[in-house]
């Protein structure tokens, strides 16, 4: 059984790296921006969540192997954040 | 009734077992996630309990980006590596582990650096909850990238034996996917310890 | 054709594979199948003095058999040593087993993890129970919630349970990972999921319930024992520390209600498979037993709180939990269903796998309606912490696991060892488990509501326990008996039992297509498989009106040996064919299997000394040298297996 390598070259991963590094120095100077007030928060938040999927998607390979390899990892990733709102929003509630 | 057929075993060089192990790993990871997640809510339960010592005001957010960043380049030397390694270049792939593995030791001496800074200045395990639950929660990344480095430093030893594409020994694709998770639950832990808890 | 037993050599056990070096490096699931079950026997029997000392203690008001604090260790390892050394390594000893087997795979994905697996499950137990000789055992009950499991840190006992449990924890999830990539990349050509035997399916399920749920325990334990040796204050509420004890209990319970499920769902992976072979009748609802697994699996993940309703959770909280829980009875009844209706108008022959199963069913069914009312929250509050709560869980998982478990003892005794356990054995066995079992557990219904409190040591005169405690202590000693029948039976049978030959009882899943026991690398040629029960359809055609008919050239046994034997001793009908395929020599047919490894036991030492290290790091030199010589030998160990050659091939 073989799994289709469309593989990312090498300068796809610099490219990765860059934008990486970008969003990195972006993200560090938002709590220096005067006025951002409360849109700070999702703003660190999206950019987290971005850095965070294309390294799993390109450096990780998911992009381009078997989607049951995605499943594997995205339960763990989903139930916990699920899991763990519940908790915090019981604690929350006490 | 059986089917006249080779053996199929599936170590038989190649695909089979890449995928076989792929799983073993991503199913790791994903429990690895259930681990760090329990953490860092525990962090976040906690991220206002300072009692009389120090709270987030205490992070510097320039120095962390700084090894922050140089984790993040660490993925690009280890993803260059397992590159190499794909491509039957024995030796290109041992310069980036080792630039890899030279990397992380740099954001780990940092941490050091870091925390030796936050204890100077009153922010211990026992002083807060919050301390213990971040101490807790960089502390664990921290061995498991100190792992990590382990990891790699068999790699290129293996190397030296062997070339790192052939069967046997460790497997740098395998290590890889180990070594990219570490770095993104550092951005995890960056977004939500360090830059949402300053904002 | 005469019976005879296979020998080792006919299934391709080389010189060099026996002796107690050849167990001590063993990485064939098979071996470590067996060292899984003898561990977990070997438990049962120190789980049950244990639960027997407790039963003596309180079989009268003001017991003195049992200090108070000896009362507390020997209630907490009783729950530690079932929960961790028997039911977890029982599932594992079959999953290890017959799961490759079931699959048409030679083995499990990584063999060595497999052994490194077992060995670090063995020496955690042992390190845990060592503490009953170095300073007292964890006393905390097998929950050791906070913060008094992080009191008395001078005592050594409950880092013991902290460390214990941590390691046991990793070699679950060893296992589990180990499961998944074999069940998902290594089944036999044609074997898609939904033709997989539902044993094998459970197994999955419980692997990701394992893996997912264990790192959490994982924390709520290092957070206890940094409490209990580092002065963090994660659970410290005494004082405005800020910590939250009920943080510990989430953690815990997020952890210990999929636990309860790993507990339960390979039992009923095990009665899904007797009941069809003990009816002559496919599984009813093969689709709907498969689904209702894995919805209970994932509902396991949404429950965990309503171990907390007495906490103050709030309403919000305990409405949606005490939903959640109602929820989940609906799968589970769905497969109790399906188990009817696989039994109804079925050809059932009463021998000891079935009576095991059919019990199962009924004194499951009778656990979980006690469940179903823990999940009234009202209600749950008075249930809480009494004895209610310890009759519903020894329903569920005596009544439940250890019957599907013994069933499924009796049912692959067999294809394990090639000889027949005794049926009249097993009937006494039955009778009497069945007996003792209900006389020690129902009345403790009573008894809970009553208002008996669990997990005290005494009791006093007059409140109208008396009866109901001596009746539970006299049913806990008719277990005891009925267990040493258990045994004789193993040890009689194994010596000197009647043949089984390859199948028994004329079974529907490829486990049986082997010999007894299997040969080494399981199957001579990797089956193709093209039904679910795919072992049925190659030897059962169908005539016009639908009834099964035996086809021609059969490997498996004749339908005589599914008749009730009636004395033990008698020979069986005619036709059962020698254990040895026909097409083969002995011998392996030169198919390598994976090779021997000392690297598991000796990495598996090595992180069972950093735990015993840790245990001591209070103590200064000797713990964290501990550590140190421990981390040295894991790695060497891990490193040489690195550089250790698989030797698998293929010819």
């Amino acid at each position: 059984m073989t799994t289709t390598h469309r593989h990312p070259t090498a300068k796809t991963y610099w490219l990765v790296a860059l934008f990486l590094a970008v969003v990195t120095a972006l993200e560090v100077s938002v709590p220096y921006i005067a006025g951002i007030g409360s849109l700070s928060a999702p703003l660190l938040i999206i950019a987290g969540i971005v850095k965070f999927a294309v390294v799993v998607a390109v450096f990780m390979h998911l992009k381009y192997d078997s989607p049951s390899l995605r499943f594997y990892f995205l339960i763990g990733v989903f139930g916990a954040i699920i899991v763990f709102a519940v908790v915090l929003a019981a604690f929350r509630a006490l | 009734m059986a089917l006249e057929q080779q053996a199929v075993l599936t170590d038989e060089g190649g695909h089979d077992l890449d995928r076989t192990r792929k799983t073993a790993m991503w199913v790791f990871l994903g429990s690895e996630s259930f681990f760090f997640a329990a953490m860092i809510s525990t962090f976040l339960l906690y991220r206002n309990t300072t009692n009389d010592g120090p709270g987030a005001e205490i992070f510097n957010i320039p120095f962390t980006s700084a090894t922050t960043f140089v984790l993040l380049m660490s993925s690009l030397t280890m993803v260059l590596a397992d590159n190499a390694v794909e491509r039957k270049d024995n030796r290109q792939a041992r310069v980036w582990l080792i630039g890899t593995a030279l990397l992380g030791v740099t954001f780990l001496a940092g941490q050091i650096f870091e925390f030796t800074e936050f204890v100077d200045h009153g922010l211990t395990v026992s002083v807060s909850p919050f301390g213990s639950s971040f101490y807790m929660l960089t502390g664990f990344h921290g061995l498991h990238v100190a792992g990590g480095v382990l990891l790699l430093s068999g790699l290129v030893a293996f190397s030296f034996r062997r070339p790192l594409h052939r069967e046997g020994g460790l497997n740098t694709g395998i290590i890889a996917l180990y070594w990219h998770f570490v770095d993104i639950v550092w951005i995890v832990i960056f977004t939500v310890v360090y830059l949402l808890q300053v904002s | 054709m005469a019976v005879t037993a296979t020998t080792p050599d006919d299934l391709g056990y080389t010189p060099s594979t026996k002796g107690v070096w050849s167990w001590i490096t063993t990485v064939d699931h098979k071996r470590i199948g067996i060292l899984y079950a003898a561990s977990a026997l070997i438990f049962f029997f120190v789980g049950g003095l244990e639960a027997l000392f407790i039963r003596m203690q309180l079989a009268q008001p003001n017991g003195t058999i049992l200090s108070a604090d000896a009362y507390n260790q020997l209630f907490t390892m009783h729950g530690l040593t079932m929960v961790f050394a028997v039911v977890m390594p029982i599932a594992a000893a079959f999953q290890n087993y017959f799961v490759p087997l079931q699959i048409g795979a030679r083995d499990v994905a990584f063999p060595r993890l497999n052994a490194f697996a077992y060995w670090l499950f063995l020496l955690s137990i042992i390190l845990m129970s060592s503490s009953f000789f170095l300073g007292g055992a964890p006393d905390g009950a097998w929950v050791g919630y906070a913060p008094l499991s992080t009191q008395l840190p001078e005592l050594m006992r409950m880092d013991f349970y902290a460390v214990g449990a941590q390691l046991l924890g990793l070699a679950s999830i060893a296992s589990s990972a180990n499961f998944i990539a074999t069940i998902f990349t290594m089944r036999a050509p044609g074997m898609t999921l939904m033709r997989m035997p539902v044993f094998t399916w459970m197994t999955v399920v419980t692997s990701f319930l394992l893996i997912l749920s264990l790192p959490v325990f994982g924390i709520a334990l290092w957070q206890m024992f940094f409490d209990r040796n580092f002065d963090t204050l994660f659970y410290q509420a005494a004082l405005d520390q800020g910590g939250a004890p009920l943080l510990y209990q989430h953690l815990f319970w997020i952890f210990g209600h999929p636990e309860v499920y790993v507990l339960i769902l390979p039992a009923m992976g095990i009665v899904s498979e007797i009941l069809p072979v003990f009816s002559r009748k496919p599984l009813f609802g093969y689709a709907f037993v498969v689904f209702s697994g894995i919805a209970i699996g994932f509902l396991g993940f949404g429950v965990w709180a309503h171990h907390m309703f007495t906490a103050g959770l709030g309403p919000v909280a305990e409405a949606g939990f005490g939903l959640a829980t109602m929820l989940i009875a609906i799968p589970t009844g769905v497969k109790i269903f399906n188990w009817i209706g696989t039994i109804w108008g079925g050809k059932i022959s009463f021998q000891t796998p079935m009576l095991f199963s059919l019990a199962f069913i009924a004194m499951f069914v009778i656990g979980g309606l006690s469940g179903v009312t823990h999940a009234i929250v009202p209600a749950d509050t008075q249930q809480h912490d009494s004895y209610y709560v310890v009759a519903h869980f020894h329903y569920v998982l005596f009544g439940g696991s250890v019957f599907g478990f013994v069933a499924g003892a009796y049912y692959w005794f067999p294809k394990w060892t090639g000889k027949l356990l005794s049926e009249t054995l097993g009937k006494w066995h039955f009778w009497l488990m069945l007996l003792g079992f209900n006389l020690t557990f129902a009345p403790m219904h009573i008894l809970g509501l009553d208002g008996m409190p669990r997990r005290t040591y005494r009791y006093a005169d007059g409140l109208g326990w008396n009866l109901w405690n001596l009746a539970a202590t006299i049913g806990a000693f008719i277990i005891g008996i009925s267990f040493l029948f258990f045994v004789w039976n193993l040890i009689k049978s194994y010596r000197g039992g009647r043949p089984a030959g390859d199948d028994p009882w004329d079974g529907r899943t490829l486990e049986w297509a082997t010999s007894s026991p299997p040969k080494v690398h399981n199957f001579d040629q990797v089956p193709l498989v093209r039904h679910l029960d795919d072992f049925w359809h190659q030897k059962y055609g169908v005539d016009e009106e639908g009834r099964a008919v035996r086809l021609p050239e059969v490997t498996g046994a004749s339908p005589d040996v599914l008749e009730e034997p009636g004395d033990d001793g008698g020979s069986p009908g005619g036709g059962v064919v020698d254990g040895v395929p026909s097409d083969d020599g002995g011998g392996t047919h030169g198919i390598h299997t994976p090779s021997p490894s000392f690297y598991p036991i000796v990495a598996a030492m090595g992180i069972v000394t950093m735990g015993f290290g840790l245990v001591y790091s209070s103590s200064g030199w000797l713990g964290w040298g501990a550590f140190g010589v421990g981390a040295v030998i894991a790695l060497f160990a891990f490193f040489g297996w690195a550089a250790e050659p698989v030797t698998r091939e293929a010819h």
